[in-house]
């Protein structure tokens, strides 16, 4: 035994070995994908950049239950309410800060009117600090804008809800 | 030979320079690094008197080995300069005198006739091997000066190693000797003990 | 001045090795990431030029126009000093190397001695930077390379020592044609030991993984020249690969024959008459360059399969195995050279 391990390692047997390895990868087939050209295929439960939603006819869907608030283990999501004319009642304030967003998707998974959503979207930037702390009016915009979007990707996940 | 002339005093100077920066500067590791530019400019000069072995050789020894361990025994030491300088004027009657003894003695040497016996060194031809000719004479007759030479190198190296090897430090050393660690089996460390009452 | 015509025609020759090594450098940087990437499942650098070709070029505008950084505290003329010192021996060694029978800058009896001296004197820009950078990381990365580079180039002698006893010379044309006779005639098969050894040594020697120790960016950051950064920093890296290629032509020209051919032997005379293809076949510099390149390629392919060493583990393999390797199969090759044995020492 220890006459065959001083051989082994003396002939550097297993150095030729390891060597062997990386040689055969050197012609495997190579995996990279060439980022803005290409990408990776993602799921339709990805969890991007916050939207709000609203409903087909325009009323926004956040009841201002607080579930999300409640549930967000960051303490990204702050939220102030009060009761509109129409006896229902709304959100005056409904902050993200993206800062403290671990991007859970908790607030997506207690909202019982699916209001407040992840999308797809990964690549994002802010140009202003202040701007990485989004309002109500730029989650709803923001889900204005990728409100198809959205819903494909609801679609594509729903048998599995 | 104008080219070979330049080549001379400019190296020449260069070793002149160095050997006076190398016993005035304050730095130790300056110091060392003049000694270091003074061996380089004299290999030149030896290759230059068509003694390329010794010069190639000074190089590869003495700069390539013995200054480099020099350098880095300076470097880990923090020299205090002030208290090297301390015993200036103390020592300075002997080192006066010694210095006297040899520069009356480099004179002595350098005046006789024979030193000035050739003004320019033999030429020998392009196919000469300088190398050959040294090994030849190095082995034939000096072999036994040669050897003992070698001999007490070797009994110099035996002597450092034994120096370095304290018997007590293997005892209390706390290290881990890793070859030895990875050899280590099961069998060697846990013993199974049958606790069951008999 | 009367030499003035000869000192243009060594200034022109020494313009032909220099700057088509600055461009093998250049292009070994780029070689060395395809390589590693394709090892590992990428596909490297491929942005700057077709297939990345002008990656290189992108990388030297970088550093050319990058400023030096001078550490405060620091040993100003010795920190500047030292990339020059550690760039100057890598490219004065080129002096002696032959391409093809005769194709050299200086023709010296001891060319063997000369490259392993000034090979010696690279350890002193490295010294010198870890001292001057005044940083701990520096000095602990430069004691490092001092200490190893101090202990391979006595394996690395004694390698040289055996392939010198079998060729009988120190002229590296003489060495080269000394393996003449084909394939099983090079060093490598008689020498095989001292072939390992002698690249162990030189991987060693040149810093490069495994044995990049005084770098070993994990433990201490970048070892000597974490302080460097621009045109100095490049230097350093000009240094090392220009190191690298040497040992790679150095082992090409010392253990496989250099510029010999090894269809020697093998293939009838009428083949090596033929026109183009004939001297493709027979002796010439493009020999020389594939089995550089090979070498070059394993290094490479060294850096991209092995772990670094620990410091211990690299000082006994240095001390304990190589040397003594080294040291037996000196006395193999010289009771071989006795008794005049088989085919090589005849």
């Amino acid at each position: 035994m220890h006459i065959r391990h001083f051989f082994k390692s003396f002939l550097l047997w297993e150095l030729f070995q390891g060597l062997r390895l990386t040689g055969r990868y050197l012609f495997a087939r190579k995996i990279t994908v060439q980022y803005p050209e290409e990408s990776t295929p993602l799921s339709p439960r990805f969890r991007g950049r916050h939207a709000l939603r609203r409903y087909p006819n325009g009323e926004e869907r956040c009841i201002a239950c607080k579930l999300c608030e409640a549930v967000c283990p960051a303490l990204a999501i702050t939220i102030e309410s009060t009761t509109r004319d129409d006896g229902t009642r709304r959100t005056t304030r409904y902050d993200i800060d993206l800062f403290k967003c671990i991007y859970c998707g908790f607030c997506e998974e207690a909202c019982p009117v699916d209001s407040i959503v992840e999308t797809q979207v990964f690549a994002y930037d802010f140009k202003q600090r202040q701007d990485a702390i989004q309002t109500k009016a730029m989650l709803l915009a923001y889900g204005d804008e990728h409100e198809t979007a959205i819903q494909h990707a609801r679609t594509l996940d729903a048998p599995y809800r | 030979m104008t080219l070979e002339l330049a080549v001379f005093y400019g190296f020449a100077a260069v070793l002149v320079l160095a050997s006076l920066l190398m016993i005035t500067v304050r730095n130790p590791v300056h110091a060392a690094l003049s000694l270091v530019a003074a061996f380089f400019a004299a290999a030149v000069l030896w290759v230059l008197l068509e003694a390329e072995f010794l010069g190639i050789v000074l190089v590869l020894v003495y700069v390539g080995a013995v200054m480099v361990l020099f350098l880095f025994v300076v470097m880990t030491l923090d020299l205090n300069v002030s208290q090297l300088r301390e015993g200036f004027v103390r020592y300075l009657p002997i080192g006066g005198l010694v210095a006297l003894v040899m520069g009356a003695g480099m004179i002595w040497v350098l005046t006789r006739e024979t030193v000035f016996e050739r003004t320019t060194p033999l030429r020998a031809g392009a196919d000469y091997n300088n190398t050959l000719a040294i090994g030849q004479v190095l082995y034939t007759e000096y072999v036994y000066p040669f050897e003992i030479a070698a001999v007490i190198l070797l009994v110099a190296v035996i002597a450092a190693i034994t120096l370095t090897l304290d018997p007590r430090r293997r005892r209390t050393s706390k290290s881990i000797d890793p070859a030895e660690a990875v050899k280590v089996r099961a069998k060697d460390r846990i013993k199974m003990v049958d606790l069951r009452q008999k | 001045m009367p030499e003035l015509p000869l000192l243009l025609e060594i200034l022109l020759k020494i313009g032909m090795v220099v700057s088509p090594l600055l461009l093998a450098v250049a292009y070994a940087t780029y070689a060395e990431r395809k390589v590693i990437g394709y090892i590992q499942v990428r596909i490297g650098p491929n942005r700057v030029g077709p297939r990345g070709w002008l990656q290189p070029i992108a990388d030297a505008v970088k550093l050319l126009t990058k400023e030096i950084i001078l550490p405060r505290q620091a040993n100003r003329y010795l920190f500047l000093l030292a990339p020059v010192l550690a760039l100057v021996p890598a490219l004065a060694v080129w002096a002696v190397i032959p391409f093809s029978d005769g194709w050299v800058i200086a023709d010296i009896n001891a060319a063997l001695l000369y490259v392993l001296a000034l090979s010696s004197l690279g350890v002193y820009g490295i010294i010198l930077a870890g001292w001057a950078s005044n940083s701990k990381y520096a000095l602990l990365g430069a004691m490092r390379s001092a200490a190893q580079m101090v202990s391979y180039e006595i394996a690395m002698g004694f390698a040289l020592v055996g392939v010198l006893m079998a060729a009988g010379s120190l002229h590296l044309g003489q060495i080269v044609s000394a393996q003449q006779g084909g394939i099983w005639h090079w060093y490598w098969l008689p020498l095989l030991p001292l072939f390992v050894v002698y690249f162990i040594a030189g991987v060693a020697e040149t810093n490069r993984a495994p044995f990049d120790v005084p770098e070993g960016e994990s433990e201490i950051v970048a070892g000597f020249h974490v302080e460097y950064s621009g045109m100095a920093f490049a230097l350093f890296f000009l240094a090392e690969y220009a190191n690298m290629i040497l040992i790679a032509a150095l082992t090409a020209l010392l253990f496989l024959g250099g510029w010999l051919s090894p269809f020697e032997g093998l293939l009838p005379e009428a083949a090596f008459a033929l026109p183009v293809i004939g001297w493709l076949l027979g002796p010439g510099i493009h020999w020389l360059l594939l089995k550089t390149a090979f070498f070059l390629f394993v290094f490479f392919w060294l850096r991209a399969t092995f772990p670094r060493y620990r410091y211990d583990q690299l000082m006994r393999l240095g001390w304990k195995v190589l040397i003594p390797v080294t040291l037996v199969w000196i006395v193999v090759i010289g009771l071989a050279i006795g008794f005049n044995l088989g085919p090589w020492f005849s």
